[in-house]
């Protein structure tokens, strides 16, 4: 007992940094190894670069709102159509997850950092460098040519289209390597929550104990283990294609045209899973403790999750079924896309399961929540339409793929990501936002994405093809077009509404307390903001809601589990 | 781990004995991603066979560097020797060994660099002759990063030990070090039957 005093004191010097000038707390921030600020730098730095490609997509609405349309031209939309896509994965979905998974794994498995804190550290300047590169490609994509700014070979930049002969300049290049920056960052990570969720854990905690996010958290990062190498390594190609004059992607020289669409994919699909899977882990944390209820079947949700990061990696060539697979292939890849469909159900109805009879508790989070779960279900049910081969080869490269792929990053995973900022911006900052901002937040979202998304599949069976910079009248896509825009417009000012909630609530949000929603995992024991050593003693637990038992001695859960 | 033992352990000193240690599952999730990473290289590798437009082709220029590839497999095994020495607490049995394992890998990268050379100069073959240049170049050179980088780490931990730094407490750093390059050592394996008796 005597040294963990010691260390609180030492610890507690530590907190005079509050009282430093602003380079001094710059500073601070910088050298930082602690895993909650570098979660808050995660999440920050997602959210800015949400507002940046968020504007593009805006830009890219405002352009497809009437036909025939003048205000960006064709290259600009194509830079737009690429830098929206390339930002919203990499630098806005991984790093608002990784931030969340930063922040929250070690407080709720009862430790006091993750495994390796300057890994960590390292991961996230790796990551902040390929972002800045990204969009430094503005300015130096130009390269020695003059030949275009930053990319415009779209996210999934299929070669040979990027190799030398048809890309010129740097902007490719910028794509390649801040992507691949990004990749190594997210790689540090994704070892980083491996490593702590095995070795940290606090007494009691053994694996079957630990809250459902860590168990996703670890799914998540065995995912990013495995999926994003295929992309670091065509990306490695590419680039020796680029300088070297190697041939992996060269078809005069005997090189394949679809080889790279197979290494990206074999990325791009778990990566879905990888976004998406963080939303889950949300879900499985907020949707109990607004139902007041323990999650329903905690194993089978584990055991699903687990399913699904492992089937999600035999599923990429649903991509590439207009490429001309052998009937097999097709056969095989159709099949393997709905069986994914199978636990992803079973997720559905577990949560289902969770709020029915639930004592319902509207706040922001849980409104959130019920977006996501029924717009997800949609997203799925889209995707089971989109799994059957020749459907697909109808719809394939339309905007009923957009509207498919946007319900699921919005309609889900953005949906979700709100959800969790509501839910644990009071533990992160010591202060609540504000309940009738983030309805109206809410409310508007949800109108804006519908009236957006919900007409673009219509625009996409009329025939409407993916990534046109313009179209004519006359061919009945101007009212849906006009409509998306419109709620894009309604999805940016919803958007406003969150960031006014957050500066407000940063000056002068209500104090929060330790534990404003009456929850149950260990993150709520501590302190808002928690001490930067978290627990001044390491906690014991029991069961898999260590503060419930604290709260109901007479009626603990380890009785029952 | 000797020096917990003389005294009663507390739960929470019982408890922490349970779980894994850090730098094992570190590195084991590491090297889960880099074999994905060269297993896409040994997938173009094994896609391209035969696919090259002109030569010179595999069966003209390779030969199976047998020597180099039983050096560095034993360097696997002077390497558990040296960690076994520092295990028992005696450094200068683990120098020899590990100065062993030092010169092993130094011979498999120089036996490459000697490879290169000889189809560079003598047999025309570059990276940009074709796609057998390509893929061969790429996949033995992103072996031999590997390799230097593991070198670099040996070679780190002999100037250590020499300066006098290396005592038993560096047994569980140097084992997660010998963990590396004993996968270093497996990719090899991996290559050697893809590069030199698959592909010819």
């Amino acid at each position: 007992m005597a040294g963990s005093i010691d260390h609180e004191i030492a610890l507690g010097a530590a907190d005079d940094l509050q009282s430093l000038p602003f380079l001094g707390k710059l500073h601070a921030w910088v050298v930082t190894v602690d895993h909650k600020r570098l979660g808050i730098m995660y999440i920050a730095g997602g959210l800015f670069f949400f507002l940046v490609a968020g504007l593009q997509a805006a830009t890219i609405r405002l352009q497809l709102a009437v036909p025939d349309a003048g205000i960006v031209p064709p290259q600009v939309f194509n830079r737009l159509l690429t830098m929206h896509g390339t930002a919203m994965v990499f630098l806005v979905g991984m790093p608002i997850l990784t931030g969340f998974f930063n922040y929250l794994v070690p407080l709720m498995i009862g430790a006091r950092d993750l495994a390796f804190p300057r890994l960590n550290a390292f991961g996230f300047w790796l990551w902040f460098f390929g972002a800045t590169l990204l969009y430094f490609s503005y300015i130096g994509g130009d390269g020695l040519y003059g030949a275009g700014s930053a990319p415009d070979v779209g996210w999934f930049a299929y070669a040979p289209l990027t190799e030398l002969p048809f890309s010129r300049g740097n902007s490719t290049d910028y794509w390649i390597l801040s992507i691949f920056l990004t990749s190594v960052g997210t790689t540090a990570t994704a070892i980083n929550i491996i490593t702590s969720a095995f070795c940290m854990r606090c007494e009691g905690m053994t694996l079957s104990k630990m809250p459902v996010l860590v168990w996703l958290a670890v799914v998540v990062a065995f995912m990013m283990l495995v999926a994003l190498p295929p992309l670091s390594a065509a990306q490695a190609m590419l680039l020796l294609d680029r300088f070297l004059g190697a041939h992996f992607f060269d078809t005069q020289a005997g090189g394949s045209a679809i080889l790279w669409q197979h290494f990206f994919w074999i990325f791009g699909h778990p990566e879905v899973y990888i976004l998406v899977i963080p939303a889950f882990a949300f879900a499985s944390e907020i949707i109990p403790v607004f139902s007041r209820k323990v999650i329903f079947g905690y194993s089978v949700m584990v055991a699903a999750s687990c399913a699904i990061g492992f089937i999600s990696l035999s599923v990429w060539a649903h991509h590439m079924f207009a490429v001309g697979m052998t009937p097999a292939g097709n056969s095989f890849f159709a099949l393997s896309t709905m069986l994914v469909g199978v636990p992803t159900g079973i997720k559905i109805f577990n949560w289902l399961g969770t709020i029915w009879g639930g004592k319902l508790r509207f706040k922001v989070p849980m409104l959130f929540s019920l977006g996501f779960l029924f717009q997800f279900l949609v997203a799925g049910l889209t995707g089971i339409m989109l799994a059957v081969a020749p459907f697909d080869w109808q719809l394939t490269d339309t905007y009923f793929v957009v509207a498919h792929f946007h319900y699921v990053l919005i309609g889900a995973i953005v949906f979700m990501d709100f959800a969790a900022i509501y839910y644990w911006f009071p533990k992160v900052t010591g202060r609540m936002l504000s309940e009738t901002l983030g309805k109206w937040h809410f409310w508007l979202f949800l109108i804006g994405f519908h009236l957006t998304f919900d007409t673009l599949h219509f625009a996409g069976l009329r025939g409407m093809p993916r990534r046109i910079y313009t179209y004519q009248p006359g061919r009945g896509l101007e009212t849906l077009n006009l409509v998306a825009s419109i709620g894009a417009l309604v999805q940016g000012v919803a958007v406003l509404i969150l960031v006014i909630n957050v500066l407000r609530s940063l000056r002068s949000g209500d104090p929060a307390g330790n534990d404003p929603w009456d929850a149950w995992t260990l993150e709520w024991s501590t302190t808002s903001p928690p001490p930067e050593y978290n627990f001044a003693v390491p906690p014991v637990v029991r069961s898999r809601r260590p503060l419930w038992d604290l709260k109901h001695p007479e009626d603990p859960d380890w009785k029952y589990e | 781990m000797a020096a917990a033992s003389t005294a009663i352990p507390t739960a929470a000193e019982a408890w922490r004995e349970t779980l894994p240690r850090r730098g094992r599952v570190g590195i084991l999730a590491l090297i889960i991603t880099e074999s994905v990473f060269f297993s896409i290289f040994v997938v173009a590798y094994i896609f391209y066979l035969g696919k090259s437009v002109t030569g010179p082709f595999p069966k003209d220029v390779l030969s199976p560097p047998i020597l180099n590839t039983i050096c560095l497999l034993s360097s696997s095994v002077t390497i558990v020797l040296a960690i076994r020495a520092l295990r028992a607490g005696s450094i200068r049995t683990f120098g020899i060994w590990w100065f062993i394992t030092f010169a092993l890998g130094l011979e498999f990268l120089t036996g490459t660099a000697l490879e290169w050379h000889r189809l560079i100069y003598h047999d025309s073959l570059t990276i940009r002759t074709n796609l057998f240049g390509t893929t061969y170049y790429s996949l033995v050179g992103l072996h031999a990063l590997h390799v230097t980088v593991g070198l670099l780490l040996i070679l780190l931990v002999m100037v250590l030990t020499m300066c006098g730094y290396m005592n038993d407490r560096h047994v569980e750093r140097t084992d997660v070090l010998s963990w590396y390059w004993h996968f270093v050592d497996a990719v090899w394996v991996v290559v050697f039957l893809t590069v030199y008796v698959v592909g010819r």
